[in-house]
């Protein structure tokens, strides 16, 4: 090595840390404006009702807090495991400030009801160019760190950050394929079932991969970094790593049960759903394992808290999924609020709560700092967000059978036994418990907010020496 | 040769492909190598005394 010290690349990690945290609030805080007009009907003022804020809330909490969270934790694993400074020059930048400009161009479009109507690919075909060039550009930069690494091994959790990258980018590539008819208005490039199959092959892997495999290679550094101990078995990472990738692609039909899709291929999506649990659970497993030996450092670390529990989650809702593709199961949940419960039972238990995690590992390492201004608040945080996330799953749980239920029950001569309506007014009350539980989350992030900028607060934003790899010594 | 060949071949030889990485992970020369990768993360200013710990017996 040479005599002058290289250091990591934190300020890209910093900034996406923070906007990780603010886009928290701002799609959350959409997510509980939309909970509530779903009660208070009258919320729904102009044009921004339900059906134009439902796609900002999804965009926000999926791709920009999600979307900063994986920036920022694999920016700073691949440098931290890769011994080396991330590369790419002026790229590094772009890819942030390129990715919170998508996010407003979102935040500007969806409202004003610019759209191209696909689920979790609303953005119209401009801003999907630029999420390509943004996308490029960050597997440039994360790929040529990998290659520049001064260890020989890659870790783990940078294959599961590798996958996310590049499926990400075949996926929106093959899904977003569209013609335009003017700036601001495409027809995809599919049609009829096809172009249903196209959208659900993103959709399911959407969750698959930025949701699940990304987020994993969060799991895989935070987690035995937090517990001070490496994973519980490596072996097991490599094997659930590619029994993911050989699965998931083909799970995307039980979206479409019961529809004009080929009830072939809705059975082979069912199958291959069902074949995921074992994967699943082997991420799940790992990650919690990890902790044996060392169970009692769950009592007081609340970051270990908010980690673990994450698993938990995980491993609930990679249950619940494969059991809901299930074509006689999905005939009682499918369109119903079980449905959303499911998501959020990953979106909030998994996704956010390992991404809380992770961001509270990272923010006083990047301030210069110990530890977070205050640890109690963030114990205060964990137990609002679990109670929060119980009360969202639970209520839609509960509203989600009832309305299933309700649709199919018939009278002895074969009509209907409830109107449409009916099942409404009878989801009311689970409604608000589910609003009540999505201001719990939301309130945590904002106790969040607080801790974050109080620990940044006179924080020291000195970039740090990479360290030599064990046995290369300066 | 018929399309559908070709698939259920892709399908298979995915399989296969599964089977060989099981094989290997699991397999006595890669141990080593893994003990060595699962160690990564720790060797960082705030490891001291968390480097290089063994593995879980397993």
């Amino acid at each position: 090595m040479s005599g002058t010290q290289t250091t990591y690349n934190d300020k890209v990690v910093r900034q996406f840390a923070v906007m990780t945290v603010i886009w928290g609030i701002v799609g959350m805080l959409v997510g509980v404006i939309i909970a509530a007009q779903l009660v208070w009907p009258e919320l729904n003022i102009g044009f921004l009702h339900f059906g134009r804020l439902r796609p900002l809330h999804t965009n926000a909490v999926i791709f920009a807090f999600g979307g900063c969270a994986l920036f920022a934790t694999s920016y700073w694993c691949v440098q931290r495991t890769g011994h080396t400074r991330l590369w790419g020059g002026p790229l590094i930048p772009f890819t942030f400030w390129g990715w919170q400009l998508v996010i407003l161009l979102a935040a500007v479009s969806l409202p004003l009801g610019i759209t191209s109507g696909k689920e979790y690919a609303e953005l119209e075909w401009p801003v999907d160019i630029l999420i390509t060039l943004v996308w490029v550009s960050y597997a440039i930069v994360f790929f040529g760190t990998i290659g520049k690494r001064t260890v020989s091994h890659i870790y783990v959790a940078n294959w599961f950050f590798g996958s996310m990258i590049i499926a990400v980018a075949l996926l929106h590539l093959g899904n977003s394929a569209a013609l335009p008819v003017t700036f601001l208005k495409s027809y995809s490039a599919y049609s009829g079932v096809q172009d249903a199959m196209i959208q659900w092959w993103y959709g399911h892997n959407a969750v698959g991969f930025f949701l699940t495999a990304g987020f994993l290679g969060m799991m895989y550094y935070f987690v035995p970094k937090q517990a001070g101990r490496p994973v519980y078995s490596y072996r097991l990472s490599v094997v659930h790593f590619w029994a993911l990738i050989f699965t998931y692609m083909w799970a995307g039909p039980h979206h479409l049960h019961y529809t004009a899709l080929p009830d072939w291929t809705q059975s082979v999506g069912m199958l291959f759903s069902l074949i995921l649990l074992a994967p699943s659970w082997g991420g799940m497993i790992n990650g919690i394992m990890t902790l044996s030996g060392a169970w009692h450092k769950l009592r007081d670390d609340p970051i270990l808290k908010f980690l673990i529990t994450s698993l938990s989650f995980y491993g609930m809702s990679t249950f619940e999924g494969p059991m809901m593709s299930i074509k006689t199961v999905n005939a009682l949940s499918h369109y119903t609020d079980w449905t959303v419960g499911h998501v959020h039972s990953g979106a909030l238990g998994w996704v956010a709560m390992v991404s809380i995690g992770s961001m509270y590992y990272l923010l006083p390492r990047l301030f210069g700092k110990s530890e977070m201004y205050s640890t109690k608040l963030v114990t205060t945080h964990f137990w609002i967000a679990t109670i929060g996330t119980v009360l969202y799953i639970a209520s839609m749980w509960i509203a989600g059978v009832m309305q299933g239920l309700m649709w199919r029950a018939v009278n002895a001569d074969g009509t209907l036994a409830y109107s449409f309506v009916e099942s409404v007014k009878g989801s009311y009350p689970f409604w608000a418990i589910r609003w009540l539980g999505g201001v719990l989350f939301l309130t945590g992030m904002l106790i969040m907010a607080y801790n974050m900028f109080k620990t940044m607060a006179g924080g020291n934003t000195k970039d740090v020496p990479v360290i030599a790899p064990a046995g290369h010594h300066a | 040769m018929d399309i559908n060949d070709l698939r259920s071949i892709i399908t298979v030889a995915g399989l296969l492909c599964f089977l060989a990485i099981v094989g290997w992970a699991y397999g006595k020369n890669s141990k080593k190598g893994f003990e060595e990768a699962a160690n990564l993360p720790f060797a960082e200013h705030d490891d001291q005394g968390a480097m290089s710990k063994p593995s879980h017996p397993r």
